[in-house]
């Protein structure tokens, strides 16, 4: 039957259909904006309330505007999309509802924390894939301020961060699958979802540690099942390990037998600048990886600047009443490839 | 890949150190100048002739109002992020640690926003600092 020969591994299919990525849309923040990639984002907006009454407002809307303007640039109608697929940091996702609320489109709430934008692309892509739709929409969003409020403090409290903590990215991304599409367009190709794994990690300010392990297992499980060597692809960037937890990842692969080389970065160590900005170990949140897909790594597939991508987005997975009760944070991340097809 | 035990001990190796004595001179610093105000507000108010216990009170009243209007000024969480300890420990710090959670969750409304959440932070050290001094006082009371 067909299914079967999709199904390569125990964490990876691949995708016959080859689903296109036909729109892509970023909204950020202005510490955002003003970071290394400032201009590779669709929209920077100037100001983190973003015209709202509360934080979580905010990043509902700023969810709502990539979806919002994604549809506009691709001519189609709310009608024409089948499923969104997304999700965000907040409790009951209550960001992606409120956003999703007034588009009258079936919605597929997901949460895998950081994990999300890989997670939701790989629902979305396997949707278009198995011909259920169309057309589908992943997207996520997180917000430095809604996540602090919820995880760590208040703004104002004068504590000191350790060097080991990161930034949650304000913003949002959202990608457009399509079954077919009109011209070439990158294409998911292979999907490989992760496992979650338990190394012990309990300290909620050493997020990248946390990640690593399982962004190991699920960069591994790709290549072994695929059966390619890690410079198959023009890059492989994780999601928000920062800048340790992209260190901690380089060793462990070595122990699985897979060399990273120059083509291996991570969305959170490129986003901000550490010493300019105070931002420790980098960026986090699910709108880390989902607003460096969609601006700085699709745009430069469309320009063949880069042709074969590994995209792994990670999660830590917790909340505050876990780490309080003293259970371990655990971690999990989805890889999907997208590749230019000639 | 390695198992638990020896990814902890690896980890030992990778994460940063955090710069202990910087720290601690900033601390020192930071902390020194707060009670310098502190110090500066009890001469003046000495120097206006109240009694002990008015001079004390009014001293700690001033350091609270310093410390809360600087949080409301989006100030103080700056001075936390080099003070550290410094900023945090003295009678500022506990201002602060109230004023920031009623600003915060100012937006769930007065009752169970502000009212509710304001002592998030501080209410460990009312608790147990208040239980303490009771406990102290009934040991003080059978000993005497």
């Amino acid at each position: 039957m067909e299914q079967n020969n999709k199904r390569i591994g125990r964490h990876t299919v691949c995708l016959k259909k080859q689903p296109s990525i036909m729109g892509w849309y970023s909204t950020v923040g202005p510490k955002e904006g003003q970071g290394p990639l400032g201009n590779t984002f669709s929209e920077v907006i100037d100001d983190v309330l973003y015209e709202e009454q509360t934080w979580e407002k905010a990043e509902s809307k700023l969810f709502k505007n990539s979806i919002d303007k994604l549809l506009i640039n691709s001519k189609l109608s709310t009608d024409d999309i089948g499923y969104i697929c997304g999700g965000d940091l907040l409790n009951q996702i209550t960001s992606s509802c409120y956003a999703v609320s007034g588009f009258n489109i079936p919605f597929l709430g997901l949460f895998g924390a950081c994990s999300t934008m890989a997670e939701s692309l790989s629902v979305a892509g396997m949707l278009v894939d198995a011909g259920f739709s169309q057309y589908a929409i992943a997207a996520t969003s997180s917000h430095f301020c809604s996540a602090e409020k919820q995880f760590r403090g208040p703004l104002e409290l004068g504590s000191q961060r350790p060097p080991t903590s990161q930034w949650t990215v304000t913003g949002s991304g959202a990608t457009l699958l399509a079954a077919t599409a009109p011209q070439q367009f990158p294409k998911i190709t292979h999907v490989t979802t992760g496992e979650i794994l338990d190394y012990g990690i309990n300290d909620a300010m050493n997020m990248g540690e946390a990640m690593a392990p399982a962004a190991t297992a699920t960069i591994a499980a790709h290549l072994k099942e695929t059966g390619r060597p890690p410079a198959y692809y023009d890059l492989i960037i994780t999601g928000d390990l920062g800048t340790l937890g992209s260190d901690i990842v380089r060793d462990l692969m070595k122990d699985e037998g897979y060399k990273l080389g120059e083509n291996y970065t991570d969305c959170g160590a490129i986003i901000f600048d550490a010493q300019t900005q105070g931002t420790d170990c980098g960026g986090s949140g699910c709108a880390c990886s989902a607003s460096v897909l969609n601006g700085y790594i699709l745009d430069r597939m469309m320009k063949k600047e880069l042709n074969r991508v590994l995209f792994i987005s990670t999660g830590a997975l917790m909340s505050p009443l876990s780490i309080q009760q003293g259970q371990n944070i655990l971690g999990i991340a989805h890889a999907v490839a997208i590749e230019n097809i000639k | 890949m390695m198992n638990k035990q020896q990814y902890k001990e690896y980890l030992k190796t990778k994460e940063p150190k955090t710069n202990i004595v910087k720290n601690c001179i900033l601390a020192f610093i930071v902390g020194g100048l707060i009670c310098d105000v502190g110090q500066l507000a009890f001469n003046i108010y000495k120097g206006l002739g109240m009694s002990k216990d008015s001079v004390s009170t009014l001293t700690s009243i001033t350091m609270i109002f310093i410390g809360a209007l600087l949080t409301g000024l989006n100030v103080y969480d700056v001075i936390g992020k080099y003070g550290g300890a410094g900023s945090i420990v003295p009678i500022t710090g506990f201002a602060n640690s109230i004023v920031s959670p009623a600003m915060e969750f100012k937006k769930e409304g007065y009752i169970f926003g502000v009212g509710a959440k304001m002592f998030l932070i501080a209410g460990p050290v009312l608790v147990y600092g208040i239980s303490t001094s009771v406990v102290v006082g009934i040991i003080y009371f059978i000993l005497h």
